[in-house]
């Protein structure tokens, strides 16, 4: 397996190089409709090769940081964080294909992100199986490299929610349009987290670190199906907000048919909006909460509820020719985000539980096509241990990019 | 155009540059404020040993290595966060029933140690009905008790009193205990009875490092070790089995990295030793007798990490048991001590309690959030120095205060 997709890796360049010939055609993107959060996966840039059924993509992201926390630095590094590849194709006028592979870090870690069939029965009636994201908030839907101008993603959507976050499941989506509006909603039964979530290396509550288990694929840790649901609605000239919601339990509660503990719940909800102002600066952002049924004892060290939200402010300076390409931007652009991973008090002490972050990053970023993405920023965070200790200090800087081919 | 853009991206970038690399990275906080570094004089490769040993203490264990299945906290660095001072809700609960003189530790019910979490799937310890005693334990700094480890028998023997014969109502003893199955007596110790002087613990119970090292794997954190291979379970759920991780859950090489991490942490710095209050501060603790049992200066041995041998060191402790009164007694006598005894514990490190424990939580169980209140708790062996504390001027008891900040 590994090795096949190495060999469709090092395969691709040499097709890139043929973008041009007539072998290779860009598929055009249909830009009539309104995009939202939840049309992206199919509006991304594809490839068509030959008379092939196959539309294939992809984006690759990498990049240099100098980071220090404390005063001490571990010096240069250069990063390779990403590489997705995307395959869609459509069966027939109806019924669509998309799959999307992930490898981390090289090869280190390759996730299926994605490998669903969708059914159009009305627009607005939709069903989804296989492999599929949940819709927990915009960013995990919509987090292909090249749509942000920030290196890192935000920390409320990888550490507070997991993204990327897929799990197998089915259920249904659909669209409605309405002048200049678009409401659009989504309701699947997914696998659930495991109870990682409370018993991991980051030693804090983590859905991230309960949505790895390998026999996800197979089965749900508690034997019960999660339910993860969006809706979410756009104007074509304000911008676009959701709401979403997803429930599981994640223990072992039944061994061999034998109630061993209660059902622990684990719900996470999820308030993001983008809009651009005066046609030019665009803000986006997102807030989720997470809440977790802890068993007894597990408090403080691991949090019953955390909360983050970023808010991305990204401002043109200058749009047209840079060096010869044709049609560039140049970027200003800033984000805030905080986490805290842990609310509450210490009943102890009653002194309120640290384990929080909050980070800024301004920055610039150069477009010089529509799908690539050059970027420069500089991390700034505050970071408090469990016990509200004078905070660590990080800063540094990081340069990067990240392209569609 | 083409100009003018490369001019405008050129001067964004070394502007940018320019206000980022000003400062770029946080500054460092100054040696003397942080509670972590090591022994000066170590080898380059010691100075390596105590890295690895340095990353087996913050290393957080989960179920799949082990952890458990019950257990009170999955890492070492979760209760002595930042190698200081340990808070109130990561504190260890020890029970026992007992019945006039005669003390029954449970153990056949899971005691002396509460493990109040769980693995998944596994159910966590409760207090057994019997119990009508228990004691919760604040975890200490573990600051520079490399020095205290090479100490000779005799230093500490040196201030021992516990017949009071010098007449000055301190009667410190030392604390004999029977050594564990991996003790291997040195030049420094001196057996009696097959006894030998306790140093480590908040009842002087632990001989060496290592003892409390592999105690804490087990019962803070329910790993077994190759000196310790029997895993924790639940006696409530009549199954004697623990988690089915095969043992031992560390290595024998994992446990002396620990060891060698904590014999080689400095000892915790001063700060504003010249400072006039500061002195006069050390000159009050010295005159109305805190220095009786809380002894300023003590010279290690010789020791196989050279740079611990022979060297002064000052940690505030006689190592010795005294008997603090009745407010401090926890009712729960443990090993010789009884439940009104406690070591004296090292007072170096003192002032930067505050900066690891997210907040100050001071004595045993971390019951005392001031040093007044400290003091106002020393009973027993020490109530003539709590009622000397009491006469000084205000002023006199903001100098001492602050003496023992600048520790
Ligand atoms: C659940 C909290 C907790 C955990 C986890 C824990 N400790 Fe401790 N530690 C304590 C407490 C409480 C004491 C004092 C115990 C006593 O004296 O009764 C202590 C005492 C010690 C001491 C003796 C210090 C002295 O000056 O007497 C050492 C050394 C030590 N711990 C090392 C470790 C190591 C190594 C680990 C990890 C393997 C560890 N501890 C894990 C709470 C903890
Ligand atoms: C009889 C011996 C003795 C004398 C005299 C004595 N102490 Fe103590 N001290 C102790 C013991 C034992 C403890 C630990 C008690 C406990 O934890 O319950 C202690 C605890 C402390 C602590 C808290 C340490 C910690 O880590 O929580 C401080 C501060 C302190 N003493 C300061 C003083 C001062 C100041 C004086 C003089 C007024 C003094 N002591 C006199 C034996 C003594």
């Amino acid at each position: 397996m590994r090795y096949l997709l190495l060999s469709i890796i090092l395969f691709f360049p040499a097709l890139m190089k043929a973008q041009d010939s007539t072998l290779i055609k860009r598929v055009p993107q249909d830009t009539s409709r309104l995009i939202m959060n939840s049309d992206v996966m199919y509006n991304r840039p594809f490839l068509i090769i030959g008379k092939s059924p196959i539309a294939i993509g992809g984006y690759l992201e990498a990049n240099t940081q100098y980071m220090g926390t404390d005063g001490v630095t571990d010096g240069f590094s250069f990063q390779f964080r990403r590489f997705t590849l995307f395959f869609s194709s459509t069966i027939s006028k109806r019924i669509k294909f998309l799959s999307e592979l992930e490898f981390e870090e090289g090869t280190k870690e390759i996730n299926l992100e994605f490998a669903a069939m969708d059914l159009e029965l009305h627009p607005f009636l939709n069903f989804r199986g296989g492999v599929i994201m949940n819709p927990i908030g915009a960013f995990n839907q919509n987090h292909d490299g090249p749509r942000w101008d920030f290196i890192d993603r935000p920390l409320s959507a990888t550490t507070i929610l997991p993204s990327t976050l897929s799990n197998v499941g089915f259920g249904v989506h659909g669209k409605y349009f309405a002048h200049n509006l678009s409401l659009a909603y989504e309701l699947y039964l997914t696998n659930g987290f495991d109870a990682n979530i409370i018993d991991n290396t980051d030693n804090r509550t983590s859905l991230a670190a309960g949505k790895s288990n390998p026999e996800k694929f197979e089965e749900s840790n508690s034997g019960l199906p999660m339910t993860t649901g969006k809706v979410a609605l756009k104007h074509r000239k304000y911008g676009e907000i959701g709401l979403s919601a997803m429930l599981g339990v994640y223990n072992k509660w039944k061994l061999d048919g034998v109630v061993i503990d209660k059902q622990r719940s684990v719900s996470a909800y999820a308030f993001d909006f983008s809009t651009t102002i005066a046609n030019q600066t665009t803000i986006t952002g997102e807030i989720a909460v997470v809440e977790v049924d802890l068993p007894s004892g597990s408090a403080p060290q691991y949090g019953a509820q955390q909360w983050g939200c970023f808010v991305d402010l990204v401002q043109p300076l200058y749009k047209g020719s840079v060096l010869n390409f044709e049609k560039s931007k140049i970027n200003a652009c800033f984000r805030f985000e905080y986490a805290d991973y842990n609310v509450g008090t210490f009943t102890e002490t009653s002194g309120a539980i640290g384990d929080d972050i909050l980070t800024i990053v301004p920055g610039f970023s150069f477009r010089p096509s529509g799908q690539t993405v050059l970027r420069l920023n500089y991390r700034y965070h505050w970071q408090h241990d469990l016990l509200l200790n004078p905070p660590a200090l990080t800063s540094g800087l990081q340069f990067g990019f990240s392209t569609y081919f | 155009m083409k100009n003018k853009s490369l001019v405008i991206i050129t001067f964004l970038f070394l502007l940018f540059t320019a206000i980022a690399c000003e400062k770029i990275l946080p500054p460092a906080p100054a040696d003397e404020d942080v509670l972590a570094g090591t022994i000066p004089g170590l080898t380059a490769q010691q100075e390596k040993e105590h890295l690895i040993g340095d990353a087996a203490f913050a290393k957080i264990f989960t179920a799949a290595e082990g952890l458990g299945p019950i257990f009170v906290q999955n890492s070492c660095s979760n209760c002595h966060v930042g190698n200081g001072k340990g808070h109130p809700s990561t504190v260890v609960t020890r029970y026992a029933h007992v019945n006039g003189s005669k003390v029954d530790y449970l153990l056949s019910k899971g005691g002396p140690q509460l493990q109040q979490k769980s693995i998944d799937g596994y159910l966590a310890e409760s207090l057994p009905s019997e119990v009508n005693v228990f004691t919760k334990r604040l975890a200490p700094a573990i600051m520079g008790l490399g020095y205290i480890a090479a100490l000779h028998d005799q230093s500490i023997l040196a201030n021992a009193d516990s017949l009071d014969l010098n007449g000055d109502g301190i009667s410190g003893r030392p604390n004999y205990v029977g050594p564990t199955s991996f003790f291997i007596a040195q030049d420094i110790h001196i057996a009696i009875n097959g006894h030998y002087i306790g140093r480590f613990g908040k009842k002087a119970e632990k001989v060496m490092i290592q003892d409390q090292v592999v105690f804490a794997l087990k019962q803070d954190i329910g790993i077994t070790s190759d000196f310790d291979m029997e895993d924790l379970y639940n006696y409530e759920l009549g199954v004697y089995a623990g988690d089915n991780i095969a043992d031992p859950e560390a290595s024998a090489s994992f446990v002396n990295s620990l060891v060698f991490y904590m014999r080689t942490l400095k000892a915790p710095p001063r700060r504003n030793e010249s400072d006039a209050d500061v002195m006069a501060g050390e000159k009050v603790f010295t005159q109305i007798g805190c220095a009786s049992c809380h002894v300023s200066t003590f010279t290690t041995s010789e020791s196989d990490i050279a740079a611990l041998s022979n060297q002064t060191f000052h940690p505030y402790s006689d190592f010795l048991l005294h008997d603090m009164g009745v407010s401090l007694d926890d009712k729960y006598p443990e090993g010789s001590a009884n439940s009104n005894e406690w070591r004296t514990p090292p007072l170096w490190g003192i002032g930067l309690a505050e900066a690891s424990q997210g907040g100050l939580f001071l004595l045993h169980d971390g019951r005392a959030t001031s040093f007044e209140t400290v003091i106002a708790l020393h009973g027993g062996e020490a109530a003539s120095r709590r009622a000397a504390f009491l006469a000084l001027s205000e002023a006199e008891k903001a100098q001492l205060i602050k003496f023992l900040k600048s520790l």
